[in-house]
């Protein structure tokens, strides 16, 4: 099953190469991974989108439990929480193709940040799930460039990750 | 008062009660050996060669209970330093391998002789740093020596840039260091140990299964007055030998690929597994799938990443062995229930049928020397009481068989990753640490090629070890391999040209002896042991077809073993 892990670690340089080195040495997947600072400076956070048997996920929390870096995580799926993924998408936008395309982003409820007279650029915020269901429904051939941000997550509610 | 970097290692490691520092000099760390040569806190060892500086620490560690400390420079210091770290990162051995590295400005230029250290051993280490401010030195050290050596130790990198070493601070070393990321379990969980307890007492057929974490946990007597409390039979792995008395009937030996028929059918017929700091190693549990069909099993480890990692386990108990051991000593005895004296004692009418197959029976008639009689003969003339450090491959499952380990920290071998060339060195390294003990380091022709330099740092410190070399013409454990599963195609597993040992080692000032005959192992022993202050290496030409039995082969269950 699909799990998201998010992560509180040291602020240390070479934190995010202990997580990756854990995940390539055990061959554990990973579909996506974001780290950016939090805000308090000497901690950042980390997103990381695996999957795997019950098993295999208990034991990625305890391995990356045991790296030194790793001062707190949480496995989003043990509760209700809130995923994110952001996308900014290149598109071939000419004649009627145009509104159709801008009629699709606001189903999606996607914003145009970015025109010419062939192109649109969109952004587009949502669970992945949303994102893969986006890009479908436009046909390839007008699809020019495909940016993804990876999974961010928060717990709904008063549960929280913090130190 | 301002110190540079390299008298404030010095001071770190000096208030830090080091008592030897292994190591090898070179150009990043030549501050550091400069402020060495001007203090007599601690001693310095001058290996040669960097493997030999990490294995040594190894068995300073392995039979103390204390950190290892080793220093080598960049570059080729530190690859060389790999193998003795990831040695002792599987057997999850305390060391602090102090690394140089270039000048922080060229780091990342491929300057001369850097390697990325922190990289290089990242997967090896519980944890690495690199210093990029000396004012952090002192602190860094102190967290090296505290992570290295609490909760599951483990081997600590710290890369120190030469420019820090060179650079001023003030000097405070902190009494104490907390980490607000790394908090090792203190405690076991009292339902756990609750819970374990009734499922104990409630066993028919009991087994208890320890391993190395009993010894690095310090908690022998506490599973020796389990272990006798309860009445049970009780197997030890090969990282556990010692833990429990050797030469008690309680004790069934080692089990796993190589152990003994008794201990390995009582692993597969029982119905309560008590696994103690051990981990469920693939030599220890055959095929997974055929593991202990009938148990329930408890687990008590230091580590959480060790439940459950290989065998799925009933009865979790996360905890250092010792405490955990001791309370369940104590629920124990306050208790009013008692084990199934009845059930126990069918039981044990079992295991005594599978102990009476002799299983490490070998042939006591031949004309050539047997290995297994040497390591007999050994324990006899040693009085079970050396510390026996052994290499990699059948003479290291001889020894592990054949010399019955009373006390802990006796037994000094590389079971995690099986490393050749790691027991003469480490020999070194027990030497040090028991100048007045009688060391053995088991070894065969292969092995002891891998570090033979050392003979010249044992001579230079007159390390009086024994080197047992069993000596078999051939790459013993590869050559057993070959002949059971390869259809005899011996390749590359007969060496030629081997150096002629007994003049190798007059020709480093030590005494060599050549041994060929049966009628004369025991009396070339004595006159060895005998020999106090020298070291003395003993060629024992062996039987070159002998095989190590019972033998578990790949995809078979613990039940069954090829015997001999
Ligand atoms: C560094 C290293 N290289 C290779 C091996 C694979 N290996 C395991 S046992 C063995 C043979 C060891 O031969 P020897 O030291 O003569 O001991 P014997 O088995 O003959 O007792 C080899 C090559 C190893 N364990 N370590």
């Amino acid at each position: 099953m699909r799990h998201i892990i998010s992560i509180l670690m040291e602020n240390e340089a070479g934190a995010l190469s202990r997580v990756a080195g854990l995940f390539s040495a055990r061959g554990y997947n990973i579909e996506s991974l974001t780290v950016a600072p939090t805000e308090d400076e000497s901690l950042s956070r980390m997103t990381l989108v695996t999957w795997g048997t019950e098993e295999v996920i208990e034991q990625i929390t305890k391995q990356l439990n045991k790296l030194i870096d790793v001062v707190k995580l949480m496995d989003m799926y043990e509760g209700p929480h809130i995923e994110r993924e952001m996308m900014l998408i290149k598109l071939r936008a000419v004649n009627t193709g145009r509104q159709e395309i801008k009629r699709l982003a606001d189903i999606f409820r996607g914003r145009v940040i970015d025109v010419t007279d062939a192109i649109y650029t969109i952004e587009v915020t949502g669970t992945s799930d949303k994102l893969d269901a986006f890009v479908k429904a436009i046909a390839p051939t007008d699809i020019i460039e495909v940016v993804r941000s990876g999974v961010t997550g928060i717990a709904r509610g008063e549960k929280s990750l913090r130190v | 008062m301002e110190l540079t970097g390299a008298d404030i290692f010095v001071r770190c490691l000096a208030d830090e009660g080091v008592e030897y520092l292994f190591g090898y000099p070179g150009g990043a760390v030549l501050h550091i050996y400069d402020a060495l040569y001007q203090q007599d806190k601690f001693k310095h060892v001058l290996v040669r060669h960097e493997q030999a500086a990490t294995h040594a620490a190894d068995g300073y560690a392995r039979c103390t209970g204390k950190p290892g400390v080793v220093l080598v420079t960049s570059g080729p210091g530190a690859t060389n330093a790999v193998t003795g770290i990831a040695t002792a990162y599987m057997d999850s051995i305390p060391l602090v391998v102090f690394t140089g590295q270039v000048p922080t400005p060229l780091i990342g230029n491929d300057a001369f002789q850097e390697v990325d250290s922190v990289g290089i051993t990242r997967p090896c280490v519980k944890h690495n740093f690199l210093v990029k401010d000396v004012n952090d030195l002192a602190m860094t050290i102190k967290k090296a020596f505290y992570v290295a050596t609490t909760g599951r130790p483990g081997p600590v990198v710290v890369d120190i840039p030469k420019d820090i070493t060179a650079q001023k601070a003030s000097y405070h070393y902190p009494k104490r260091v907390s980490m607000r990321s790394y908090n090792p379990v203190t405690k076991g969980h009292p339902r756990q140990i609750k819970k374990a307890i009734d499922l104990m007492l409630a066993a028919k057929r009991p087994m208890l299964y320890t391993g190395g974490g009993v010894i690095l946990s310090r908690a022998s007597r506490q599973l020796t007055e389990l272990t006798r409390l309860l009445g049970y039979p009780i197997t030890n792995t090969l990282m556990g030998l010692g833990a429990y008395p050797a030469t008690d009937k309680q004790c069934l030996g080692m089990l796993g690929m190589h152990g003994t028929y008794e201990a390995n059918m009582g692993m597969h017929n029982c119905d309560v597994l008590i696994a103690i700091g051990a981990r469920f190693d693939d030599r220890v549990t055959g095929n997974i799938a055929k593991f202990c069909p009938t148990a329930k099993i408890i687990h008590i480890d230091i580590d959480p990443s060790s439940i459950s990692k290989n065998v799925k386990v009933d009865v979790p108990i996360v905890g250092p062995v010792d405490q955990v051991l001791r309370e369940m000593v104590k629920v124990l005895k306050e208790g009013k229930q008692e084990p199934d004296a009845a059930a126990l004692k069918a039981w044990w009418k079992q295991i005594e049928e599978w102990r009476a197959m002799d299983c490490l029976k070998y042939d006591r008639d031949s004309d050539l020397i047997k290995p297994q009689y040497v390591l007999e003969s050994l324990y006899e003339v040693t009085r079970g009481k050396a510390y026996v450090t052994s290499d990699v491959g059948q003479h290291q499952m001889w020894a592990a068989q054949f010399y019955k380990f009373d006390k802990p920290n006796r037994w000094i071998n590389s079971g995690g990753l099986g490393t050749m060339g790691f027991g003469f060195p480490a020999a070194m390294g027990v030497q040090f640490a028991h100048p007045k003990e009688t060391v053995a380091c088991v070894t065969g022709e292969g092995s002891i090629q891998m570090c033979i330099q050392e003979m010249s740092t044992c001579l230079q410190y007159g390390l009086p070890i024994k080197i047992i070399n069993l000596n078999n013409g051939c790459l013993g454990m590869v050559r057993q391999w070959q002949e059971f599963f390869y259809q005899g195609r011996y390749a590359m597993s007969y060496m030629e040209s081997l150096p002629d040992f007994v003049k190798l080692a007059e020709s480093y000032g030590h005494v060599g002896m050549q041994i060929t005959r049966p009628e004369d192992v025991e009396s070339a022993l004595k006159e060895a042991f005998a020999m106090k202050d020298r070291l003395v290496f003993m060629d024992f030409l062996t039987d070159q077809t002998e095989n190590v039995y019972p033998m578990i082969p790949a995809g078979a269950g613990l039940n069954e073993m090829i015997l001999v």
